[in-house]
């Protein structure tokens, strides 16, 4: 009999095309791809404004994963490569995006995107990726004044998350909701270090734990560590979540609930703050050198 | 823009704090060489100012890599030889 292998980590990938832009007949299109170490996004930006965007998961190969990435996004659009003026690469692999113009760091990238997605009173960007965390202080234009990161440990981050939903055989997509399903709020689990938080939980489920409560357990101790990481940098309102753990509802209010801070509410796709920043940045560059060039 | 590069596990919190915008008008970036782990190095930030930073391999390793001169009990050598104050530590 064969036995099916669920892959519980694997998040819903995604592209989307402005319906409000049938058919793009601007100036110019600029474009961000971010390349995690987990997932990959793509933005097209036509004029400025979002045109169409993906967002899919980093594969083995980088290079190969940038060019799916601005495919799939370029998918219903009818442009080409030869039509973006000015590309920019970002995130963990953003040296292997071979159709880029320049490089940028992904800290610069979400500042920006934060900005845009967030508006200008946003001055503390939470960016919780595929493998680390990063605090980001940033102006009214979005341009970063102090950060603080921590890739020491998966725990507290994306790949954390997903060794938990596999363990647990929870879709990562549930554990948000499914971790507020318990009577009281348990103590944490180990937040220092994902293989200690995954033998924890496993000593927790056979010692009669709820799934719901080990993902609660996990999830609080996620808030905590990352809660650290914003208090050692300094926390300045208003206060914004980007990445792909910003959809997790079960991190986000624990992390209000212990800052005792409401955190804006998205008005776009959270995991692509980088690659929307990168596109931005691009956009800006174009135009300073079309200013110059007069 | 204040970097702060490093890390917090079990044992502690071991960040290295750099205000670039100080040693980006600094021309002698004297941390560099006067670091017994050459921990330092300069790159061109996103607005092609020459600034210092930790290189990304030893940024995990910190309090390994400062030890020895955290042993001395002396302001460390990369704190002496910068002359814009741009250098701090969390531990």
């Amino acid at each position: 009999m064969a036995i099916e292998k669920v892959e519980y980590w694997r998040w819903t990938e995604s592209n989307w095309k402005n319906p409000d832009i049938p058919d793009w007949h601007g100036s110019l299109i600029t474009a961000g791809v971010d390349i995690g170490s987990t997932s990959t996004q793509a933005v097209i930006l036509a004029d400025g404004v979002p045109y169409a965007y993906s967002n899919m998961r980093t594969g083995s190969n980088s290079p190969d994963s940038a060019i799916s990435a601005i495919n799939w996004a370029m998918k219903d659009t009818g442009l080409t490569l030869e039509d973006i003026t000015y590309t920019i690469g970002t995130g963990y692999g953003r040296v292997n995006v071979p159709f880029s113009n320049k490089t940028v760091t992904e800290i610069t990238c979400h500042a920006k995107g934060a900005n845009y997605i967030y508006g200008p009173t946003v001055r503390t960007i939470l960016d919780m990726g595929g493998q680390d965390c990063k605090a980001i202080h940033c102006d009214e234009k979005g341009t970063v004044t102090s950060f603080m990161m921590n890739d020491k440990c998966a725990a507290g981050t994306g790949r954390g998350m997903e060794v938990i939903a596999n363990l647990l055989a929870v879709s990562v997509e549930d554990i948000g909701e499914l971790s507020f399903k318990v009577d009281e709020e348990p103590a944490p689990v180990s937040s220092t270090c994902v293989i200690f938080a995954k033998s924890e939980a496993t000593k927790l489920m056979r010692s009669g734990w709820t799934k719901e409560k080990v993902l609660a357990a996990y999830c609080h101790a996620m808030a905590l560590r990352v809660v650290r990481l914003l208090e050692r940098n300094g926390m300045e309102l208003d206060f914004a979540i980007t990445g792909g753990i910003a959809k997790n509802v079960g991190v986000t209010r624990r992390i209000e609930n212990i800052m005792g801070i409401k955190a804006l509410t998205p008005t776009m796709d959270t995991q692509i703050a980088g690659a929307l920043g990168a596109a931005l940045i691009a956009k800006e560059l174009v135009e300073k050198k079309r200013a110059k060039e007069g | 823009m204040i970097a702060n590069y490093g890390y917090e596990d079990g044992s502690g919190h071991y960040y290295i704090k750099i205000d670039t915008s100080k040693c980006a008008e600094c021309t002698a970036k004297g941390c560099i060489s006067a670091c017994p782990e050459k921990l330092f190095a300069t790159e061109l930030d996103d607005f092609d100012d020459e600034v210092v930073l930790i290189k990304e391999d030893a940024r995990n390793t910190l309090q390994t890599n400062c030890a020895r001169c955290k042993a001395n009990g002396e302001k460390e050598p990369c704190r002496q030889a910068c002359e814009s104050d741009a250098i701090s530590f969390s531990w």
